[in-house]
């Protein structure tokens, strides 16, 4: 394998993630946007349009938050160049800070110092999953502050359970407010443990609005949410309205007999996301965008 | 619900006359402040020490933008508001001592920033969280930047904006707080949605 395959495409992606929404985002706004009666929700979606077409038309991010840079991996075990991944995705990284640009978000914790091209330990952040096969499959996901600092954890009791669950859940996004930017996408992570939930949360944000849940029982469970967190009135950032989630994805493991845990991603309506699959022969095809 | 468009300064008089829900668009020079910037500020006032702008009269934006560098000129790429609440804690203070007039973010803020804006006579304004390609739009030009060793997005970015909006009062010098009224009717609801998921 070509390194600089790898490399490339990881760099596209991130470009396209920060400057080009995918079109099932861009949908579910665009309905928002009709489906809204509230004036004043409609002045944040009819600005919130705008701003996604002029960022497309000028290839510059669609918010000046480019995000916390995270990738999620599926590494075929043949795929030749596995050792090297890691190393592309950083260099990337570096690339796509200063050709894009992205805004150097990564900080020291303790002295604050920030590195200047989206690295630092563990930065960007890589999510590995194994599959069989030659094949190697790159999703980003340039996670934004504002939305972040809303997620949540609870350590339900099984007691509570499904009761406690949807609870939560209206709480914490009545809690939030304006502060994710609504309309949000909600992934909900049940069971594992606290780091499993939230993980799965996390990766529920990444499934395409337009892409139902599998599970009969999660679906109709994920359409009640919607609507309870929808009744709450907060609408497009905040200022009252009837759309307050685009959608509201469920993930879950098996838990341990004794807990509940229920993880809660928030993710702003600048759903950015970028997937692209490379071969072993080096060619490279886009999953979630349009690339001539 | 009316529109206005102010120009800075901006006097008392003109802030009193807005209330919330009321569209806003400004154009003159605004300043960018978030954490970082705020903080400094406040040290400096403590140590006597003058600041590199005026601040009276002015406006602020909550706003780390994305910015680069083309032939030595800095250029805004994206730059839409940051969430305002981080800066809660000191916003009062703030527009007590440098007297700011119009404090520009997004996600709302709290009563000590509500009660601060009706005793000084200051306003909230809301802009599109996210819209960072919009706001670069109306940005005319970067002035200049100040505290550029606190990291690009803390710094403080002077900016020359024309026509910038729309804003949202959410805010205004009297009292009224719009996001805290909507999350008040959100508990309101609280209830009858726990009903409607069968929870008692």
């Amino acid at each position: 394998m070509n390194l600089k395959v790898i490399e490339d495409t990881a760099v596209q992606l991130l470009k396209l993630a920060v400057t080009v929404l995918p079109e099932d985002v861009k949908n579910a706004l665009e309905k928002a946007y009709k489906k809204e009666e509230s004036e004043a929700a409609k002045t944040q979606l009819e600005a919130i349009l705008k701003n996604i077409k002029l960022a497309e038309k000028t290839s510059t991010p669609i918010c000046q938050d480019t995000g916390i840079i995270i990738f999620y991996v599926k590494v075929g075990a043949d795929f030749k160049g596995f050792n090297k991944i890691e190393e592309c995705l950083i260099r990337a990284t570096r690339r796509a800070t200063k050709e894009v640009p992205l805004r150097p978000n990564a900080v020291n914790p303790f002295t604050g110092e920030n590195s200047g091209d989206n690295t630092g330990r563990f930065i960007p952040y890589i999510e590995w999953e194994i599959t069989s096969g030659e094949n190697l499959e790159i999703t980003v996901l340039p996670k934004g502050g504002g939305s972040e600092n809303m997620c949540a954890l609870a350590m339900l009791t099984p007691g509570e359970g499904l009761n406690g669950l949807k609870r939560f859940v209206v709480d914490t996004v009545i809690k939030a407010g304006a502060k994710p930017c609504p309309p949000v996408i909600l992934g909900i992570g049940v069971g594992g443990s606290s780091d499993i939930a939230l993980k799965l949360a996390k990766k529920a944000i990444l499934r395409p609005l337009d892409e139902p849940n599998p599970d009969p029982t999660l679906r109709e469970l994920e359409k009640k949410l919607i609507e309870a967190v929808n009744m709450t009135g907060i609408g497009a950032m905040g200022v009252g309205g009837k759309i307050t989630a685009l959608g509201v994805h469920i993930e879950y493991a098996y838990r341990h007999v004794a807990s509940y845990p229920v993880g809660l991603a928030f993710q702003c309506w600048a759903a950015r996301r970028a997937s692209a699959r490379i071969y072993a022969d080096g060619s490279v095809e886009y999953l979630t965008h349009k690339v001539r | 619900m009316t529109t206005y468009k102010l120009k800075t300064p901006i006097s008392e008089e003109e802030i009193r006359k807005l209330v919330i829900g009321d569209t806003i668009y400004i154009s003159g020079e605004i300043y960018t402040a978030r954490d970082q910037a705020h903080k400094r500020a406040l040290e400096y006032y403590r140590k006597g020490i003058k600041l590199p702008v005026n601040l009276e009269n002015g406006a602020i934006y909550h706003c780390g933008p994305l910015v680069k560098k083309v032939g030595g000129k800095w250029e805004v790429v994206s730059a839409g508001p940051t969430t305002s609440t981080r800066m809660e804690p000191i916003e009062a203070d703030f527009i007590e001592i440098f007297k700011v007039r119009v404090v520009i973010g997004k996600g709302g803020m709290g009563s000590k920033t509500t009660e601060a804006m009706k005793r000084f006579g200051a306003i909230y304004a809301a802009f599109t969280g996210g819209a960072g390609a919009l706001a670069a739009k109306s940005i005319k030009r970067i002035k200049g930047v100040e505290w550029l060793d606190l990291g690009m997005p803390e710094a403080m970015w002077i900016l020359e904006v024309e026509d910038f909006g729309p804003l949202t009062v959410a805010i205004d010098s009297h009292g009224r707080n719009l996001h805290e009224n909507i999350i008040k009717k959100a508990q309101e609801n609280k209830s009858k949605i726990l009903d409607w998921l069968g929870i008692r």
